[in-house]
């Protein structure tokens, strides 16, 4: 659970508190994953009830403000967090892929055209991106330039296999209808 | 069927996409204006139609790419914009100037004056250092050599190889001979930039920076460009995208968003 462990990890960097985790995790994924703060305290509260944080003093006592640190079982669960890679599993159904599979077989429907409609959008919201890209500076906004590298291979994907579909198929080779 | 009408050939996009006067003037003459090409190779049944009919603007500042499979066309309009190639039919405006109508020294003096181009295949000169390569064309129109290799020096520290400039091709990473082409492409103001795959064979955040070299000289020196690509992501930094199949442009993408970009 991402949410459960970007905290843990992010308090292995030192004592914190509700609200100024919620910033730090928008802050540290560069905007991409915005939390809400009653999540964070009941996420919170859970960890603190499995004894991976634990309350500690606050320098300036405040009663909204409960100042939280990871215990050592927290920090090893953090690290086991990071030490293990990803599930890549199974992409969820997506609308794309099945379209395109029905559209094979479907009568009068210009497949081509299917796919370069498709592919007017996908390469959009590519520029659209690569616009968001050109204004981030490579040194200060790194968190927000490497969630829109993701977000480009992601969609980039999408168009590489609209054009494989079309050399598999080599609709691209039938005469222009017009 | 209906929907399906939207993605046939958008000819009014193709000759005047909205927004294609960029801010810093000259708005009405496009640097690059191609009507109507026609290229043929070879004759009777073996005849192969490369380009159909394409007509094509690129205006000063503004990045263009072209997309499309394998033999599309791209390299051919390419090779005819930058007068490399001549057309069966229609016509090809550089600056105004209609590359057929030209006498051939001035077509030559256009070449190397006005257009700059990146090739994959890059062509340095193993022989000559990164910065002889890049006045050599200067030198070649008979500037002086000084000046010549000032110029040399000023677009090398545009692409960032200030401290390469004295080292021969063999000494760069491919992709610091990429920058060195493109500062080839540049040197001496040229206006139409005509870059073929330019990022070969480099990886991605390194084809990225070749990108943003592309994106900077339509910026800030009000360049147009020609980008043909494969990819997807290397695509999406043009203002437009145009799409070839069989050597007809079938589609636009991002025309519309053109006309917003005003003032950066
Ligand atoms: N000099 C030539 N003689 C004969 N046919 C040619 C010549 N140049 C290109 N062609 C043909 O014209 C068509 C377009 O070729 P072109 O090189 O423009 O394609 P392309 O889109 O650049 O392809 P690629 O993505 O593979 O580089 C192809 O069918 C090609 O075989
Ligand atoms: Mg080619």
């Amino acid at each position: 659970m991402p949410v459960r462990h970007g905290l843990l990890a992010l308090l292995g960097e030192g004592p914190s508190h509700g609200y100024q985790l919620k910033v730090d995790f928008e802050a540290r994924t560069g905007g991409s994953w915005t939390l809400n703060i009653g999540q964070v305290y009941t996420t919170l509260a859970r960890l603190e009830r499995d004894g991976l944080v634990i309350e500690v003093d606050d320098p300036e006592p405040d009663p909204d403000r409960r100042t939280v640190a990871v215990t050592d079982e927290g920090r090893k669960v953090a690290e086991e967090w990071f030490a293990t890679p990803v599930e890549v599993g199974t992409p969820p159904r997506d609308e794309l892929t099945i379209k395109v599979l029905l559209a094979l077989a479907a009568p009068d429907l210009d497949l081509a055209e299917v796919l370069q409609q498709q592919r007017r959008v996908t390469l959009e919201s590519l520029q659209e991106l690569t616009r968001r890209k050109r204004a981030l500076d490579p040194d200060t906004d790194l968190a927000a330039l490497l969630q829109i590298d993701a977000e480009v291979l992601r969609i980039e994907a999408q168009a590489r296999w609209l054009d494989q579909v079309e050399q598999r198929l080599a609709v691209g080779r039938r005469p222009a209808t017009s | 069927m209906n929907t399906t009408r939207t993605t046939t050939i958008r000819p009014g996009l193709a000759t005047r996409a909205p927004g294609t006067e960029h801010e810093r003037g000259d708005a009405m003459t496009a640097v690059l204006d191609i009507h109507e090409l026609h290229r043929t190779f070879g004759s009777g049944h073996t005849a192969v139609t490369a380009l159909d009919e394409v007509t094509l603007s690129v205006a000063r500042g503004e990045l263009v790419a072209i997309m499309g499979p394998s033999g599309c066309g791209k390299s051919t309009l390419l090779t005819l914009a930058g007068g490399l190639d001549e057309p069966t039919r229609g016509r090809v405006l550089v600056e105004g100037h209609d590359l057929a109508e030209q006498r051939a020294d001035a077509r030559a003096e256009l070449r190397r004056r006005t257009i700059g181009y990146v090739f994959q295949e890059l062509n340095l000169l193993p022989g000559l250092t990164a910065a002889e390569n890049v006045s050599l064309p200067l030198e070649l129109d008979r500037m002086r050599l000084r000046e010549a290799r000032r110029a040399a020096h000023a677009v090398l520290e545009e692409v960032g190889l200030t401290e390469h400039a004295d080292r021969f091709p063999e000494d760069l990473s491919g992709g610091e001979q990429q920058r060195v082409a493109i500062a080839r492409a540049l040197v001496g103001d040229r206006r139409l930039l005509l870059a073929d795959e330019p990022t070969g064979a480099l990886d991605s955040v390194a084809g990225e920076g070749v990108l943003r070299l592309l994106r900077r000289a339509c910026d800030e020196r009000g360049a147009a460009c020609v980008l043909v690509t494969h990819d997807a992501a290397q695509a999406a930094w043009a203002d437009r995208i145009v799409f070839l199949r069989d050597g007809r442009v079938v589609d636009h993408a991002g025309a519309a968003t053109v006309s917003l970009g005003g003032g950066r």
